[in-house]
């Protein structure tokens, strides 16, 4: 601490240049470092992508070693997950939460600034591992054994990247639950907290309850690598399949992780364009807490081809399917809150809607991958990408693009541009849908997922899927173009409610938004 | 003491968080460095990591004891260091929880189906017919790769005369507690001496323990997954009973200058918390690892 300030006084420094982002505990400043971390991420690993779908334009091995493409679905996974979506969720729930519960910040602000630094690092570690001996991981994000244990120099820089990381999840988590805990401001009850503080509140539960299985399970890796024990080793009565039980009870509430502050997002939207309020409110909440228990029995989905006992096949099924029934309330509330609403399609709404839709498609997908015998089918082949994509590249990434637009105006206090910003949602939606609906048919028709090469047979949907690819990959350059003349003051000025439908104390504030949100607890309509 | 929440506690911008950010930066590197083959940069990495991350600890707790000192934190701001802190605990749950999840699984499933019981009973029919599934495991399915410990570790004796220690010192920091909360500054130093003393008892037997099993028992991290277990739940443990008894030395140290008052005093919570929830640990581990 540089200076002692009066007591009952807080600080109304506003400070300038780099140490400004380097020394930053304003939740402002933070949710801007966590944002513009993410899209760099999101360019870094769409670049693995792109190589991944280059080298599978056409049959055969044209650019790349089958290692180096290995390594790219590897390290695409890991950025993507850990280094863009969710990284991108708690920029935007440092921005918004603040201002949706009437608080003046975070409840931990150095805390948040920790939790928003110890990332690059965390990235550097990873990324570095790029252009070591041996390059980088490449045995699967999963990390599975005795695969992994088989990666070179990269193995320890892998597990510390995954243990900082989680360190980094885990305090911004602690982080939003004390705030929307502790900070509402008067009058502010559970009950009428905005959907996306209710999704939050919840993530961060289960980012508090899983990530720190995560971190066992990496450093179970790291001392059967280094220290000789024997976890995941049968000659030592240990059992590799462990580690998928271990990495799954993690992984299963990961992927809930990845959604539910989406639903928030889309429940924040779809009121505002439809200027009708959320339909069951009580059952949204409800229904985000039943996803979040329900992630945690339904971890061996994941696994069922890998070999476990008949009860647990059809337990792990059974739970699975349960999740469709919270799903789909939210996805019914949403049409409903619709149903005779005064709608108007500006971009955040057509994202939205489009999440909706795809959504549904990648959770449909699910239910198949879900049931236990059908799973036999496609256990590793394309459909399993073609779903988890349908789930996060258009359930997250469009969430929160959806996030991005409806709140950019009230963040910079401009209106982005509304051309470029339909230009943007329509490429991304054909492109998208090009690039991932073939891989349901490649996957039904038997192509493995995660190798270099594959039968002339699968040529055709291969090729539409990397023009596809190569087109959605594009198309988010115009996200960046758009989103930066916001932030550089060009474009329409923004009133401080910006949408005509929307409610909420984030609207009461100017646009931009004062430094210190609220200096006074705010009157809660 | 402020107690209304019409003005709000923000605290200034802080160079603490990066500076941690490049301790744990340079800890973790080094350590990668080193275990893959860079001994000597990878020491160095961890030494001057380790350095810096401790010189962050003392200077960021520090400002926040300035501060709170300085009667600059209100009700809130108290609230939300319990919330932060329980929410903290629960985490760290979570991180045993992996641990201990690892060996019920192996108990109960990995080594009675490579002893050739139930659904996945194929690994020792083909690889090591003549393995028999006990526990605590001794005699490993393929014990060429490993080092065969002699004995298992008994529950009675320094275990449980530790469980004995831990749990006295829960008693302890409780009745420094009651110290604090009746302005006995006297029973509060007492009691959190004891506490410390007891903790610091309890990790030279645990050494001990430590060193005959590694010495006399052959038991290693080594011995197949009993040792691996064992090793990696009573070391996460004595891990955090270290962290613990640091907390409250620095607890102590904090009431012997008088800094806590009767309704005032959320690090002697925060610490007595932890200490609780390592003494939960043990006898988890104590019933589990050592008993069953």
């Amino acid at each position: 601490m540089t200076e002692i300030a009066l007591p009952q006084h807080h600080e109304h420094e506003h400070p300038s240049g780099i140490t400004r982002w380097l020394f930053t505990t304003n939740h402002k400043d933070i949710g801007t470092l966590y944002l513009l971390f993410a899209v760099s991420m999101l360019f870094i690993g769409g670049s693995f992508a792109m190589v991944v779908r280059l080298e599978l334009f056409q049959p055969g091995l044209q650019f790349v070693s089958p290692h180096f493409f290995n390594q790219m679905t590897t390290m695409h996974a890991l950025v993507m997950i850990f280094g863009a979506v969710m990284p991108a969720f708690v920029g935007l729930a440092n921005w918004m939460i603040p201002m949706m519960i009437g608080a003046p910040d975070m409840a931990l602000p150095r805390l948040n600034n920790w939790s928003f630094w110890l990332l690059p690092f965390a990235f550097t570690l990873l990324l570095s591992t790029l252009f070591m001996p041996g390059g980088a991981p490449s045995g699967g994000w999963t990390m599975y054994p005795p695969l992994v244990l088989q990666t070179g120099m990269a193995f320890p820089f892998l597990i510390f990247a995954v243990h900082l990381m989680g360190i980094s999840s885990v305090m911004g988590a602690i982080n939003v639950i004390t705030t929307v805990f502790n900070m509402r401001a008067p009058g502010m009850t559970y009950h009428k907290l905005p959907l996306f503080v209710w999704t939050w509140v919840v993530t961060a539960f289960l980012l508090i309850a899983a990530m720190p299985v995560l971190a066992g399970a990496v450093t179970m890796l790291l001392t059967d690598k280094y220290f000789g024990t024997s976890f995941f080793n049968a000659a030592g009565g240990g059992d590799p399949v462990m580690f998928q039980h271990v990495f799954w009870f993690f992984g299963h509430p990961e992927v809930y992780i990845m959604i539910l502050p989406a639903f928030g997002i889309v429940s924040q939207i779809v009121p505002t364009f439809a200027r009708k309020p959320l339909f069951g409110y009580t059952s949204m909440i409800y229904a985000v807490a039943s996803i979040a228990f329900l992630s945690f029995i339904v971890w061996a989905h994941h696994m069922f081809t890998v070999g476990m006992p008949l009860a647990g096949e059809l337990f792990f099924m059974y739970s699975t399917v349960l999740i469709a029934v919270p799903t789909g309330v939210k996805v019914f509330n949403w049409v409903a809150t619709m149903w005779r609403g005064s709608m108007s399609f500006e971009t955040p709404m057509l994202w939205a809607l489009c999440f909706i839709i795809l959504f549904s498609i990648g959770g449909f997908s699910g239910l198949m991958l879900g049931l236990a015998p059908a799973d036999f089918q496609y256990q590793d082949t394309y459909f399993v990408v073609a779903h988890f994509h349908y789930v996060l590249v258009t359930g997250a990434v469009f969430a929160i693009i959806a996030g991005v637009y409806f709140w950019l105006p009230k963040w910079t206090g401009r209106m982005y541009d509304e051309r470029l910003g339909k230009l943007h949602f329509w490429l991304s939606t054909i492109s998208v849908n090009l690039l991932f609906f073939p891989q349901h048919f490649l996957g039904l028709a038997g192509m493995p997922r995660r190798i270099p090469d594959y039968a002339v047979q699968y040529a055709e949907w291969n090729m539409l899927s990397s023009i596809g690819a190569f087109l959605f990959g594009a198309s988010q350059l115009i996200f960046v173009y758009v989103v930066v003349r916001a932030m550089s003051g060009h474009g329409e000025k923004a009133t401080d409610q910006v949408w005509e439908g929307a409610r909420g104390l984030e609207w009461t504030l100017s646009s931009p938004p004062p430094y210190h949100s609220f200096n006074e607890p705010p009157k809660v309509p | 003491m402020n107690t209304s929440v019409s003005h709000y506690y923000v605290p200034a911008s802080s160079h603490w968080p990066l500076v941690g950010s490049l301790g744990l930066f340079a800890l973790t590197g080094g350590s990668a460095l080193a275990l893959s083959g860079h001994l000597g940069l990878g020491s160095f990495g961890m030494g001057i990591g380790f350095v810096v991350f401790v010189i962050m600890l003392c200077g960021w707790f520090g400002a926040v004891i300035g501060e709170s000192q300085g009667g600059r934190y209100n009700d809130q701001v108290d609230v939300s260091f319990r919330w932060g802190m329980a929410w903290f605990i629960l985490s760290e749950v979570m991180f045993f929880a992996a641990f201990f999840g690892a060996l019920f699984y192996v108990r109960q499933f990995a080594v009675p189906w490579l002893g050739g019981s139930g659904d996945k009973a194929l690994a020792h029919e083909f690889l090591w017919p003549s393995f028999v599934a006990t526990w605590p495991l001794l005699q490993l399915p393929d014990a060429g790769q490993f080092t065969v410990a002699k004995q298992a570790m008994a529950a009675a004796g320094l275990p449980a005369v530790n469980t004995l220690i831990l749990l006295s010192s829960g008693a302890t920091v409780t009745w420094a507690h009651w110290g604090l909360k009746a302005g006995n500054r006297r029973q509060l130093v007492r009691g959190l001496w004891l506490t410390v003393g007891l903790g610091a008892l309890f990790l030279g037997l645990q050494a001990h323990e430590y060193w005959d099993a590694y010495t006399l028992m052959n038991l290693r991290l080594t011995s197949g997954i009993y040792g691996s277990t064992f090793f990696m739940l009573t070391g996460f443990h004595g891990a955090h009973v270290l962290i613990g008894a640091i907390m409250l030395s620095v607890v102590l140290a904090r009431s012997r200058r008088g800094h806590f008052t009767p309704t005032h005093h959320f690090a002697f919570e925060a610490a007595s918390w932890y200490w609780h929830f390592v003494d939960v640990v043990w006898l988890g581990l104590f019933v589990t690892v050592y008993l069953l």
